[in-house]
C-alpha cells in the first residue's frame, strides 16, 4: 500500500491528471482566462472528487459490478449539485461567470476516473487522499495556465491591473488556442524535467 | 575567398567532436556551407533526378521573392508618399521618419511619390528593420535549436525570414514582429521537430499569432498606410476613391460599383491593383511581382503548378457560384472573380504559401484537390464571414492541416489499384 503522502503528492507533478492523463482538458481551457474562476474551479473540482472518492470508497462492498457506474455517477452528480448550489449562494459572480463548467464537473474523466481506478479498491482514508491529490494536480494546471493568461491576456492578476500602463493585452490568451498553447508549454516543461514522462513515437 | 577558406579551416578543429567549442558546432557549420559547398554532398549514381539540396531549394524560393521585395519597398513609400507629399497627411512619429529624412536630406526629397528612388528608400526605413528582426529573432531561435539537438542549422529558415515581413503590414510594432516570429518558428516549427517537420507553414502561423493577439496592429484599415492622422481630411483612401481601406474593406462595406468603368477588369483600378500599386501587406498587394514568382518556380520546378491550378480552379468556382447567387445584404457576393484574384494576399498566398513543399500535398492528385480546398475557403472566409475581409492565410492554414489526410487517400487508393491490377 502506497504511502499517504505519496498518494497525495503524486499526482501533482509525477502523475498529473492533465499533463500526464491528459483528462480534463475541456474545462481546462474553459474555465481559466482569469485567475479567480481557476481558482474557484480548482477548489470545487477538488472537493467533489474527494467527496465522491471517499463515498464510492465506503460503499464499494455493496456496489453490484454491472451496475457500478451508475452508482458512482449519481454520486458525483448529487455532490456537483451541492457545490453548484453552494457557489450560487456564496460567490454568485463568480459562479454566473464558470456557468456550466461546475454542472459538467459531472462529465470531468478525471473525477470519474479516479473513482472507477482507485475508490473502488482502496479504503475510505486512502480513497480522501487520492482525491485531493488529483483534485491539486488538476489545480496546478488550472492556476499556472489561469496565471498566465490572465497576465498576458489581461494585464490584470485576481482583477487588479499588475503589468505596466504600456502593456498590450494579448488578444490570444484569453481565446481558447491560448490555453492550448499553455498547457503544451506546461507539458513541454514538465517532461524536460522528468524525460521518464516522454512516451515512445 | 581563399583566406576565408582558409580561416574556416584552421578553426575546423575547435568545434570537431572533442574540440573545445564541440557544443556549438552549428554555430561554425552554418557560415560555412552558407559561404562553400557543404562537406558532404549527394555522391553516386542512386539519385536519380539530379544534385537539387535544401539550399538550392530555398535560394530559388528567395530569387522568386525578390519582385515582391522589390515592391515592398517601392510600394509601401509610394502609398505613404501619395498621402505626405502633397500634405495630405504627416509622416509618422517614429525613429524611422529621422532616418530617413537623414538619409534624404530634405522633405522634399524623401516624400516625393514621383520619385522612384524616394519611394524605395522611404519603403526600406519600414520594411528593412522588420527584416532584420525577423533574421535576428528567429535565427536566434533556429541556432539555438540547433545546438540544443545537436544539429545543422539550415536554410529553412531563410525562406520563412523572407515571406514573414512581406505579410505584414508597413506599420506594424517591430516588437511585435520579434513575438510573432518567436511564436511561429517555436511552436509551428521546433516543437514538431524542426525543418521539413512542420505542419503549418511558420510564417503563416506567426502572421496568425499577430492575427488573434493584437488585431488592431494587423487588420482593420488603420495599419496599411505608414503615415499619420489616417482619419478625415488626410484620410489615403480618398486618393483611391474608396472609403475603405483596402479594397476587400471596401467591397465588405460595399462601396464599390464593380460595374463602372474605372473598377472594370483591366480597367485604370484593376490594373492598379495588378500592378500592386495599392495599400496592403507590405509585400502582397503586386500580383504581377507573383506572377513573375511564380514562373520562376514552376521554370525550375520548385513549386508545384498543380497546387496554384488548384487554388485557382477552386477559387473560380466558388467566385462563379457566389455570384451566380447572389445577395442583397452582402455585396461581397457581387464581387467579380478578376478583382478576387488582384487583391489581398491572395497571389502572394497562392505562390509562395500554398506551394510550401512541407506543408502542402505531397501527391501529384493530392496537391490538385489541396489546392481547390484553398481556393474554396478562400472565398468562403473572404464573402460569407464578416469578421475577417481576408482569408487567405486562414484558409491556407485550414489546408495544411487537411494535407497529410488528402495524402493518405490518394496513397491507399494508389495501393488499391495495384493491388487490383497485379492480383494479391
Amino acid at each position: 500500500m502506497a504511502k499517504p503522502k505519496e498518494i497525495v503528492l503524486d499526482p501533482l507533478f509525477n502523475n498529473n491528471p492533465i499533463a500526464l492523463q491528459v483528462l480534463g482538458i475541456c474545462s481546462a481551457l474553459a474555465v481559466t482566462t482569469k485567475l479567480e474562476t481557476s481558482i474557484v474551479m480548482s477548489l470545487a473540482v477538488t472537493v467533489v472528487m474527494m467527496g465522491s472518492n471517499v463515498t464510492v470508497s465506503l460503499i464499494r462492498k455493496f456496489i453490484p459490478a454491472s451496475i457500478r457506474i451508475i452508482v458512482q455517477l449519481t454520486i458525483i452528480a448529487s455532490l456537483v449539485i451541492v457545490t453548484d448550489q453552494v457557489l450560487k449562494a456564496y460567490v454568485y459572480d463568480i459562479s454566473k461567470q464558470l456557468s456550466v463548467f461546475v454542472g459538467l464537473i459531472i462529465t470531468n474523466c478525471i473525477v470519474m476516473g479516479r473513482a472507477e481506478a482507485f475508490a473502488m479498491q482502496n479504503t475510505g482514508r486512502d480513497s480522501m487522499l487520492d482525491g485531493i491529490g488529483n483534485g491539486l494536480g488538476y489545480s496546478v494546471v488550472l492556476l499556472v495556465v489561469g496565471f498566465f493568461r490572465e497576465l498576458f491576456g489581461s494585464g490584470k492578476l485576481l482583477g487588479f491591473s499588475v503589468m505596466p500602463e504600456a502593456y498590450q493585452p494579448n488578444g490570444l490568451m484569453v481565446l481558447a488556442p491560448g490555453a492550448f498553447f499553455l498547457i503544451g508549454i506546461f507539458i513541454w516543461v514538465l517532461r524536460w524535467r522528468k524525460p521518464d514522462q516522454i512516451t515512445a513515437d | 575567398m581563399k583566406a576565408l577558406r582558409k580561416l574556416l579551416d584552421s578553426q575546423a578543429h575547435l568545434f570537431e567532436k572533442g574540440g573545445k567549442f564541440e557544443k556549438l558546432e552549428a554555430l561554425y557549420e552554418a557560415p560555412d556551407t552558407l559561404l562553400f559547398t557543404p562537406g558532404h554532398v549527394t555522391k553516386g549514381n542512386i539519385h536519380v533526378r539530379d544534385g537539387l539540396d535544401l539550399k538550392r531549394m530555398m535560394i530559388t524560393v528567395v530569387v522568386a521573392l525578390l519582385p515582391c521585395v522589390f515592391m515592398a519597398m517601392y510600394n509601401t513609400g509610394y502609398q505613404a508618399n501619395l498621402a505626405i507629399g502633397p500634405g495630405l497627411a504627416d509622416p509618422r512619429d517614429a525613429w524611422q521618419m529621422d532616418l530617413l529624412l537623414l538619409l534624404m536630406g530634405s522633405e522634399a526629397a524623401a516624400f516625393n511619390p514621383d520619385s522612384i528612388y524616394a519611394n524605395i528608400m522611404h519603403g526600406a526605413v519600414w520594411y528593412v528593420p522588420v527584416m532584420v528582426i525577423t533574421g535576428v529573432v528567429g535565427g536566434h531561435i533556429e541556432m539555438l535549436f540547433a545546438i540544443v539537438r545537436k544539429h545543422e542549422v539550415n536554410e529553412g529558415f531563410l525562406v520563412s525570414w523572407f515571406l514573414f515581413p512581406l505579410i505584414l503590414p508597413p506599420t506594424i510594432p517591430l516588437w511585435q514582429v520579434a513575438i510573432g516570429i518567436a511564436f511561429g518558428v517555436l511552436f509551428a516549427k521546433e516543437v514538431f521537430g524542426g525543418t521539413g517537420m512542420n505542419v503549418l507553414n511558420v510564417a503563416l502561423m506567426a502572421r496568425a499569432f499577430l492575427f488573434f493577439s493584437y488585431p488592431a496592429q494587423i487588420s482593420g484599415d488603420q495599419p496599411w498606410y505608414a503615415i499619420d492622422g489616417i482619419a478625415g481630411a488626410g484620410n489615403p483612401a480618398s486618393i483611391d476613391g474608396l472609403s475603405g481601406a483596402t479594397y476587400l474593406a471596401g467591397a465588405a462595406a460595399g462601396n464599390i460599383d464593380w460595374a463602372s468603368q474605372a473598377m472594370a477588369v483591366g480597367g485604370e483600378q484593376w490594373m492598379t491593383a495588378f500592378h500592386g500599386f495599392i495599400p496592403g501587406s507590405m509585400g502582397e498587394t503586386s500580383a504581377l511581382a507573383c506572377l513573375i514568382g511564380a514562373a520562376i518556380l514552376i521554370a525550375t520546378g520548385i513549386g508545384s503548378w498543380r497546387t496554384m491550378l488548384g487554388v485557382t480552379v477552386g477559387t473560380a468556382a466558388m467566385v462563379l457560384l457566389l455570384n451566380v447567387v447572389g445577395s442583397d445584404t452582402n455585396p461581397m457576393f457581387a464581387m467579380p472573380l478578376m478583382w478576387h484574384l488582384v487583391v489581398g494576399g491572395w497571389a502572394f498566398g497562392t505562390v509562395f504559401m500554398a506551394t510550401d513543399p512541407v506543408t502542402s500535398a505531397f501527391t501529384n492528385n493530392g496537391k490538385l484537390i489541396y489546392g481547390a480546398g484553398i481556393g474554396l475557403m478562400v472565398v468562403l472566409v473572404r464573402v460569407i464571414n464578416p469578421a475577417y475581409p481576408e482569408g487567405m492565410m486562414l484558409a491556407i492554414l485550414f489546408m495544411n492541416m487537411f494535407a497529410p489526410f488528402i495524402d493518405h487517400f490518394f496513397v491507399q487508393a494508389n495501393i488499391k489499384r495495384r493491388v487490383a491490377r497485379n492480383g494479391a
